[in-house]
């Protein structure tokens, strides 16, 4: 079977380590950290991603307007996003559904809903 | 032509012999047939002598009963297996459900404590301390205060208020300072705190019961319900881990600094 790769835009060490443990434990599947939203946007243009997980609050460019700039690009719009953000507000999630966005997650996360989500997007078994 | 004669008389032997043949395979059809018809005669008369003897219907009726009550009791048996099993596989099924849980818990603790320790800058330990409350306790107004002088509460970083905003404490006196004394990690109500004075959490900052400082919850996050078990796992882990991380990070500067001193001195003496 093929590998899944799986990218997590997030600018907490602490999130980005908790995130890299629970999908550790899917089969199969390759785990690239990037630490803000351009690193993100490097990331992810140059190499395939089957999804990508990504926070709001980031420095330098946030979650929304990375998750803007995939559905724009061609080659990106396909990838499904996670938003993993500390902002419940209906609003928000609104807003991030809008603009792309497969699913909405808040923290503090729970590695098994993260786990069950990136199970379905990744169409894994 | 006594050739054709003597040809003619082989194939004649050989029909005759064909013919014999097919009269045997007749006779042993009927003595089959016969023999078949005398079994039948017989199970007639055995089911006719049944059905004439009561006794045998009864002996016939409680064989089959009994019969019967065996397969009631063996198909009763299969039923209280199967639900045996049911019942094992839900229980298997909740403890897979714990274990995965505790497993998770254990992650994040873990990620907790490895992440205060991977460094020695006070300031990357007070960034890891408000990331674990922000990502995983969960909490939006916080701050934390570190021990100066004896008894003074300073709030050296804070999220969700300016540090400015808060005001000083004295330990032993408001819920912030009571819970330093009491070196005890103390909750309220969780509904949000509006007054800086009264937090819904205080986790003390202690080494070996000699508190250093202590975190200050005001308010969670919009879609935090309460505190789980986790969360109080969390709070003995900062309790504990961010004091020590805290302590020796700024022995660590300290050192740094008579180090440089020291060198300096050094450098001095030997120009």
């Amino acid at each position: 079977m093929e590998k899944r790769r799986v990218l997590i835009v997030e600018d907490s060490p602490t999130m980005r380590q908790l995130l890299v443990f629970a999908l550790r434990r899917l089969k199969n599947v390759e785990i690239v950290e990037a630490q803000d939203g351009m690193d993100g946007l490097r990331k992810v243009s140059s190499d395939h991603f089957d999804l990508a997980l990504i926070d709001i609050n980031m420095p330098v460019m946030d979650g929304l307007k990375l998750i803007s700039l995939m559905r724009e690009e061609d080659s990106l719009k396909q990838i499904p996003v996670v938003v993993i953000t500390t902002e419940g507000a209906q609003e928000d999630r609104e807003r991030a559904l809008k603009l792309g966005a497969n699913e909405y997650l808040t923290k503090p996360i729970q590695a098994n809903r993260v786990l069950s989500v990136a199970r379905d997007l990744l169409k894994l078994d | 032509m006594s050739d054709e004669r003597s040809k003619l008389l082989t194939q004649g032997e050989e029909v005759l012999n064909i013919l014999k043949r097919g009269a045997d395979f007749t006779k042993e059809l009927l003595q089959e047939n016969e023999k078949l018809r005398l079994q039948l005669v017989g199970l007639e008369d055995t089911q006719q002598l049944a059905a004439r003897n009561p006794e045998d219907w009864e002996k016939l009726r409680v064989e089959l009963l009994g019969r019967i009550q065996n397969l009631e009791e063996e198909n009763r048996t299969f039923r209280e297996r199967l639900l045996e099993v049911e019942g094992e596989n839900r229980r298997f099924a909740d403890r897979y459900l714990e274990i995965e849980e505790e497993n998770n818990n254990l992650a994040n603790l873990y990620v907790a404590s490895y992440q205060l320790h991977s460094t020695l800058d006070l300031d990357e330990v007070v960034k890891v301390v408000l990331e674990i409350v922000i990502n995983l306790i969960g909490a939006e107004t916080f701050a934390l205060y570190m021990l100066e002088r004896e008894d003074t509460l300073q709030p050296v970083a804070a999220e969700g208020v300016q540090r400015e905003q808060l005001p000083h404490c004295t330990v032993g006196e408001g819920r912030l300072g009571r819970a330093v004394l009491a070196t005890e990690t103390t909750c309220w109500d969780p509904a949000d705190s509006e007054d800086f004075n009264e937090p819904i959490v205080v986790i003390p900052l202690q080494i070996q019961k000699r508190p250093i400082g202590a975190i200050a919850l005001f308010k969670l996050l919009q879609q935090k319900e309460g505190f789980t078990a986790l969360d109080h796992e969390l709070f003995n882990v900062l309790g504990g881990h961010a004091a020590t991380a805290i302590f020796a990070a700024r022995l660590y500067s300290q050192s740094e600094r008579k180090l440089n001193t020291i060198q300096g001195f050094l450098d001095l003496l030997a120009e």
